[in-house]
C-alpha cells in the first residue's frame, strides 16, 4: 500500500519538477514584462529535438545538449528582438498573441526540419531503475530533481545577489521607476527571454529521456506550464515551484488513485478553486491596484 | 470602398467560373477524395498513408490511369481532429465532388465523417480500426484495417494457447483504446478469460507508471495487454521494464510500426503483438500468397521515400487498390454501381491480408490476416 503511495509520489514530483521549471521560465518573463510567453513550450521542444538530431549525427550526448541550449538561447533573443521589440510599447494582451504566433511558426519550422516523428533519448546514466521502500525510480528522475534544484537555487542567487538580477527585479516591480535610475529596460527584456530560453530548453533535455520528443511536445508540456505557473501565482517564482510540483502530484495520485480518465478534470478543478477562492494565485504578491 | 470590395468579389467570382469551366474541358479525371491525419499526434498514420496514397496514384497515372482516365487525388489534412474531418469530408462531396473517399487516419475522424458521407451517398473506405465502422454495416461505408474485435481475438487466443486466463489490461482513452478496450472486455468473456486489472491513460500522458503499479501489485495477474496508440505505448512499455514486471506482454496492432522499436528501445523485448505480415516480408513462407505483394509494397514505398515502411500506409495501399479494382469492375464511376461493386469484391490479396467482402462484411478480413511477432534483440519475429 505505501509503495504504490510513493510510487504515484515520485512519478508526480518527477514530472510536477519538470512543469515547475517551465513554471518559472512563465515567471521570468512575466516579471520583466507582464507578457504571458505562450513559445515558452517550444524552447522546451528546440532543446530536446536538438540535442536527439545533434546525437542522431554522431555528436556526444554532451556536446548536444550544450549546442541545443545554445540554439534555444539565440531563439529566446531573436524571439525577443525580431517579434516582441518591434511592437514596442504595444499591450501586454498584443505581445501575448505575439508569442502564440511565434510559437505557431516555430513548431511549423521544427516540423520541416525534424519530421513529425516521435524521438527517444537515452537516459543521462544507466537503464537500470532504482527501488526506494518498494518504488521504482528511474534514474533520470534524480536528474530532473537535481538539475531542478540546481536551477532554482542558480536563479534565486541571481535575483538577490547580482546587480543585473536586481535589475530585473526592479524592472518587474516598476518599469518607469526602474527607467529613471538608469536600468535598459529593453536589455533586461532581452535578459528575460534569453534566461527562459535556457530555462525552458534544458528542461526539454532533462524530460526528453522519459517523456519521449517530437516537434508538438511544447503544445501539452506549454500549458500545463502555464497551469501550474498560474496556480502557484505568476510572477512568484516560488509559486511556480509550488505550483508545478503540486500539479505534478496531484496528476500522478488522481491516475493512480482514481483513474487517468480524470487526471486532468482534477486538475483542471482544483485550478478553478484556487483562483477563485485566491485570484492570485497560492504564492501570488497581494497588490493593490493604484488608482 | 464598397464599389472597390463589389469589383474585386466580382472579378474573384469571374476567375472561380473560368476555372470551373477550364477544368471541366480537360479530360475528365476520377477523383479520389481523402482527408487523413498528416500532421497532429496521429501523424504517424497519416503520413504514410498519403505518401503511399501519392506514390501509387501517381504510378496509376503513369500507367494510363483506370478506365482511360486519370486519378485525380484531393487531400484535406485534419490534423488528428475529427471536427476538421467532417468539415473536409463535407467539402470532399458537396464542393469538390469526389467519386469515391478513401480516408480517415482515426477511428474519430472517420465517425464524424461517416453519416455526412452516407448522406452523400458516395463510397467510402475507411482507413482507421475501430469494429464500429463496419459493425453495424453501413451501406456506403467500407475499411481496410482489421476491426480492434480481432486484434483482441488473436491476441486472447494466443494467450489461452499459453494457458493464461486472468490478464491485466491497460488502454488509452483515445478513441482506438477505447473501442479496444470495449471489444477487449467483450471478447475475453466470450473466451472464458477474466480482466483482473482494467486501467487506461490518456493519449498525452508521459507516465503510466501509476497505472501499471496497480496492475504489478495484483499478484493474480498472469499476463498484461496494452491497447493504445500513438507514442503512449511506448512509454508504457518503458515503465513496464522499468518497474520490472516479468509477466508476459502484449500489444495491440497499433504499434506494429518500426518507429515503436525505436522509441521503446530495449524495453520492447519479448513483447507479442498481432501485426500486419508486412513487418516480416523476408520470414514469410515461400508460398504465401501475400508474400510477393507485400514486398513489392515495401520495396517501391522505401525506394521511393527513403524511409521504413509502416503498416497503416499499406491500408491506404489496399485502400486504393480496392477503390481501383471496383471502379474497373463497375465500369464507372458511378456511385452506386462502385458500391456494389466494392461490395463484391472476393480474394483480393493485399499487404494487409485477404480481403472477401459481402453485402455483410464491409471489411472483408478474418482475424487470422494478423502474424503474432515477438519482439527480439530489438527487430520482429514471426510467431504464428
Amino acid at each position: 500500500m505505501f509503495s504504490e503511495f510513493l510510487q504515484y509520489l515520485f512519478t508526480g514530483i518527477t514530472i510536477g519538477a519538470t512543469y515547475a521549471l517551465i513554471a518559472l521560465g512563465f515567471t521570468l518573463i512575466y516579471n520583466a514584462s507582464h507578457v504571458i510567453n505562450f513559445a515558452q513550450g517550444e524552447f522546451l521542444m528546440v532543446g530536446g529535438m536538438a540535442t536527439v538530431s545533434l546525437m542522431g549525427m554522431g555528436f556526444p550526448m554532451p556536446v548536444a545538449i550544450i549546442a541545443a541550449i545554445l540554439l534555444a538561447a539565440v531563439l529566446g533573443v531573436a524571439l525577443q528582438r525580431l517579434a516582441i521589440a518591434p511592437a514596442k510599447q504595444a499591450d501586454p494582451v498584443t505581445l501575448i498573441i505575439i508569442t502564440i504566433g511565434a510559437s505557431i511558426f516555430i513548431r511549423g519550422i521544427a516540423q520541416l526540419v525534424w519530421g513529425r516523428a516521435y524521438h527517444s533519448m537515452p537516459n543521462f546514466s544507466g537503464s537500470e531503475p532504482v527501488t526506494i521502500g518498494g518504488a521504482v525510480v528511474s534514474t533520470q528522475s534524480f536528474w530532473v530533481l537535481g538539475v531542478g534544484a540546481v536551477l532554482v537555487v542558480a536563479l534565486v542567487l541571481f535575483f538577490t545577489r547580482t546587480m543585473t538580477g536586481k535589475a530585473i527585479l526592479a524592472t518587474s516591480m516598476n518599469k518607469g521607476a526602474a527607467r529613471l535610475v538608469g536600468i535598459k529596460t529593453q536589455s533586461v527584456l532581452l535578459l528575460a527571454f534569453l534566461l527562459s530560453a535556457i530555462l525552458g530548453s534544458i528542461a526539454g533535455i532533462i524530460v526528453a529521456p522519459i517523456t519521449f520528443t517530437a516537434y508538438d511536445i511544447g503544445i501539452m508540456l506549454g500549458l500545463k506550464g502555464f497551469v501550474a505557473a498560474s496556480l502557484g501565482g505568476l510572477g512568484s517564482g516560488m509559486g511556480a515551484i509550488v505550483g508545478g510540483l503540486l500539479l505534478g502530484v496531484v496528476e500522478a495520485m488522481t491516475a493512480g488513485y482514481i483513474s487517468s480518465d480524470y487526471k486532468d478534470a482534477v486538475a483542471f478543478g482544483m485550478i478553478i478553486l484556487v483562483l477563485f477562492f485566491m485570484p492570485r494565485g497560492l504564492m501570488g504578491a497581494r497588490v493593490v491596484e493604484r488608482v | 470602398m464598397s464599389t472597390k470590395l463589389l469589383r474585386r468579389t466580382g472579378f474573384l467570382a469571374a476567375t472561380l467560373v473560368a476555372g470551373v469551366f477550364t477544368g471541366a474541358q480537360a479530360a475528365e479525371p476520377i477523383k479520389i477524395g481523402t482527408f487523413l491525419s498528416v500532421t497532429g499526434p496521429a501523424s504517424f498514420l497519416g503520413d504514410p498513408e498519403l505518401k503511399t496514397l501519392q506514390m501509387y496514384v501517381e504510378d496509376i497515372n503513369e500507367d494510363g490511369g483506370v478506365l482511360g482516365r486519370p486519378l485525380e487525388l484531393i487531400h484535406y489534412d485534419d490534423e488528428g481532429s475529427a471536427s476538421s474531418a467532417r468539415n473536409y469530408a463535407s467539402r470532399l462531396v458537396r464542393s469538390d465532388r469526389v467519386d469515391i473517399i478513401v480516408g480517415g487516419s482515426t477511428t474519430g475522424g472517420t465517425m464524424a465523417a461517416a453519416p455526412l458521407i452516407e448522406q452523400s451517398r458516395t463510397p467510402f473506405i475507411s482507413l482507421a480500426g475501430a469494429v464500429v465502422i463496419t459493425d453495424p454495416v453501413k451501406t456506403w461505408v467500407f475499411k481496410t484495417p482489421q476491426s480492434d474485435r480481432m486484434a483482441a481475438e488473436r491476441v486472447l487466443t494466443a494467450m489461452q494457447e499459453r494457458g493464461i486466463s486472468k490478464i491485466g489490461l491497460i488502454s488509452g482513452t483515445g478513441g482506438f483504446g477505447r473501442s479496444g478496450r470495449e471489444q477487449t472486455l467483450a471478447m475475453a468473456e466470450n473466451l472464458g478469460i477474466e480482466v483482473v486489472e482494467d486501467v487506461t491513460y490518456s493519449p498525452s500522458d508521459t507516465d503510466m507508471t501509476a497505472q501499471l503499479t496497480g496492475i504489478r501489485n495484483n499478484s493474480e495477474v498472469e499476463a498484461v495487454f496494452n491497447f493504445g496508440f500513438g507514442q503512449s505505448p511506448a512509454i508504457v512499455t518503458r515503465n513496464y521494464a522499468q518497474l520490472g514486471i516479468e509477466l508476459p506482454f502484449y500489444q495491440s496492432h497499433g504499434v506494429a510500426s518500426n518507429s515503436f522499436l525505436d522509441l521503446a528501445g530495449e524495453a520492447a523485448n519479448g513483447l507479442r503483438l498481432p501485426a500486419s505480415p508486412l513487418l516480416v516480408p523476408d520470414s514469410l513462407p515461400a508460398d504465401d500468397p501475400q508474400r510477393p505483394v507485400v514486398q513489392a509494397y515495401k520495396e517501391a514505398y522505401e525506394a521511393r521515400w527513403n524511409e521504413s515502411v509502416s503498416t497503416f500506409g499499406a491500408y491506404a495501399y489496399d485502400g486504393l487498390q480496392l477503390a481501383v479494382m471496383a471502379i474497373e469492375n463497375a465500369g464507372s464511376t458511378d456511385a452506386e454501381a462502385v458500391r456494389e461493386a466494392l461490395e463484391n469484391i472476393q480474394g483480393y490479396v493485399g499487404v494487409t491480408g485477404t480481403y472477401n467482402m459481402s453485402p455483410d462484411d464491409h471489411n472483408g478480413l478474418d482475424a487470422d490476416s494478423f502474424r503474432i511477432l515477438e519482439v527480439v534483440d530489438g527487430d520482429w519475429k514471426l510467431i504464428d
